[in-house]
This record gives structure tokens, sequence and C-alpha cells, in this order.
């Protein structure tokens, strides 16, 4: 299956939820936020949300900034 | 005789002891970032959204160094040139903040100026506000429009002093001046303050708090400058506080004139 992923195509299993593409990209446990077509899913539902060919996933995090 | 207090600096229900905000960008590292903080007594702190790296080895995160426990942090727009982004960057700052509403919202209007672009500016605070956030607004040092963002129900007007990073500190004055006298929500100089001097004159037109990030990143020894910031904010402050006294146009002696020897 294929998705883009922060901008870029991503190949992954069919099958697969938020959460096992967020231990694919070794981030469980990380401070991260995740949006797919953008909208927000909240922590709480990334092992419940799956994921469809072509979803536009963004996955964000904080970083230094004025 | 002794010193009144000053009234408590309040930002959407919270207050605050400090009015110096910093950010979190262009350090050498994140122990200079966290000890540059430290030494400013910010506790109010901004830093930006971004894409993670993917592929790499997750280092270090910046909300370790600044801990949500420790500041009250503020999760900025930075880089959106829409409406659009940056309700999308603000929405995703609260939920990496685990619902935490206070945000820094800036529309850029191109790469050069990092101008505000208002009117994208005040289609996404009303976006933000409608949907629970509050919104510091980065503005342009227009009275008009710190106005209506005000009348919104921004919590927080936020004008520039000169360009973001350009150390050009205040370049209107008078129009910060405006913005103050007419705002009954905090008003903060965000952007252009260039060193302790263009803090301090922005605490002295009467602007609630001053919010900067490269004056102290690259200043040459960053942690010798935040205490700079931390005191000319303070300074400007009780000299605001105190009132300034009249300028004259001739000299007046402070030693009396009776008395003198050769009187």
């Amino acid at each position: 299956m294929h998705i883009q992923l922060n901008g870029e195509p991503y190949t992954l299993e069919a099958g697969l939820t938020a959460a096992d593409l967020i231990d694919q990209l070794a981030l469980t446990g990380r401070r991260v936020a995740v949006e797919i077509n953008e909208e927000i899913v909240p922590r709480s539902q990334l092992a419940t949300t799956p994921l469809a060919e072509d979803d536009q996933v963004e996955v964000v995090h904080a970083i230094g900034g004025g | 005789m002794t010193l009144q207090n000053d009234t408590p600096f309040t930002i959407a229900g919270r207050n605050f002891s400090s009015r110096l905000l910093v950010g979190t960008g262009k350090y050498k590292d994140f122990d200079e970032t966290g000890a540059a903080i430290a030494e400013s007594g910010a506790e109010i702190v901004t830093f930006a959204v971004r894409r993670t790296n993917l592929g790499q080895e997750a280092g270090p995160n910046l909300l370790d160094v600044i801990s949500p426990s420790r500041y009250t942090l503020l999760p900025n727009t930075a880089g959106c040139y829409t409406a659009k982004d940056a309700v999308r960057t603000c929405r995703l700052a609260r939920e990496l903040l685990d619902g935490h509403n206070l945000v820094k919202l800036e529309v850029l209007g191109d790469e050069t100026t990092l101008y505000p672009n208002v009117v994208e500016t005040l289609k996404a605070a009303e976006t933000l506000l409608a949907d629970g956030f509050d919104v510091m607004v980065y503005t342009s040092d227009d009275p008009i429009v710190a106005r209506a963002l005000e009348a919104m129900g921004c919590c927080a007007i936020m004008p520039l002093g000169s360009l973001i990073g350009s150390g050009h500190g205040i370049q209107n004055p008078h129009n910060v001046r405006l913005i103050v006298e007419q705002s009954s929500v905090p008003v903060l100089v965000d952007a252009g303050i260039g060193t302790a001097s263009d803090a301090a004159m922005a605490m002295e037109l009467g602007c609630d708090g001053v919010l900067l990030n490269t004056a102290i990143a690259h200043a040459r020894e960053p942690l010798r400058m935040a205490r700079a910031m931390k005191s000319a904010v303070e300074a400007g402050r009780d000299a605001f506080l105190a009132g300034r006294m009249p300028r004259r146009q001739t000299a007046d002696p402070s030693s009396p004139f009776a008395g003198r020897i050769n009187g």
C-alpha cells in the first residue's frame, strides 16, 4: 500500500493502523502529533485508525523556533 | 517608603512574573538553548512545529529541554503563509501538547521580509478563536489591524518592532505607543529586538512584554545577552511605571543655587 508520509511516497503493508506506522518509524512513545488527510488523529485513537491507500500522513514534532 | 509591586502580567487568564518571552531557534545546541532560556528568566517559551525527520535516529527532543512542566509553551505558526496552514499547525500543536490551547499565530507574507500577511492572519484568527484557541497574534504595527484582532478576541497583540531576525529595533515607536494606548489586552513587541536597549524601549513605550529570539541566540555570548534582556525588560518596565521626567530645553541644576561660596 502506498501513502504520502511527510510529503514523500511511502510503502507499507495493507491493513496497518496509524499506531503501527508510528511503531515502524520508531516513534512510539515520542512526543509527536499525527494528521491524516488534514485531520488530527488524537493519540488515543492511533491504534484504532486504519491507514488507506493514498492517505496523506503528517507526523510532526517540536523544534527550535521563534 | 516602599515600592508597590507591579500588577501581574496576565495572558489568557494565566499570571506570569516575567515579561520576557523567548524563542528556541538558532541556538548552537540544546544545552545552549536550555541554559540561555533559564538565564533569561522567561516563563513563556515559543517553539516551531515541523515534520519529523524520517529514517534518522531520533535524537533528544526540544520538549525534553524546555519541559512543559517548567515553562508555559507557546507553539508558533512560523513558516506558514496561509491561514489554512496556520490553523493546521495550531491543531497539530494542540495535539502535541495534550490539549494546551495557547498559540502564537503568525502568517507571513513572503520569505524576504517575513512581514505579517494581515489578511490571512485575520482569517486564521477567526477560525482558531472559534475552535477554542487562545491566540497571541503577531501582526504589523498598524493600530487599525491591532484593534480588529483585539475585537475578534485575540488574547495578546504582538506588533513587530522591525523585520523578524533583523535586529533593527523598534522602527515605529509612535505606532507601538498608539497600539498600547488603545488596547485592553497585553501588547508585546515581537520581532526586531536587537539588543537590550531595544527591549527596554519596548517596555518604556508601555508594552506589557517583549518576545525575542535571535538577539539572544546570535549574540556572541547568548547566556550573557539572556541576562541582559531580563534586566532590560525589568528596567524598562520600572521606568514606564515610574514615569519619565519632563524634557526641558535648558539646563536645570540638581544642586541648589542657595549657599554657594561664590554667592
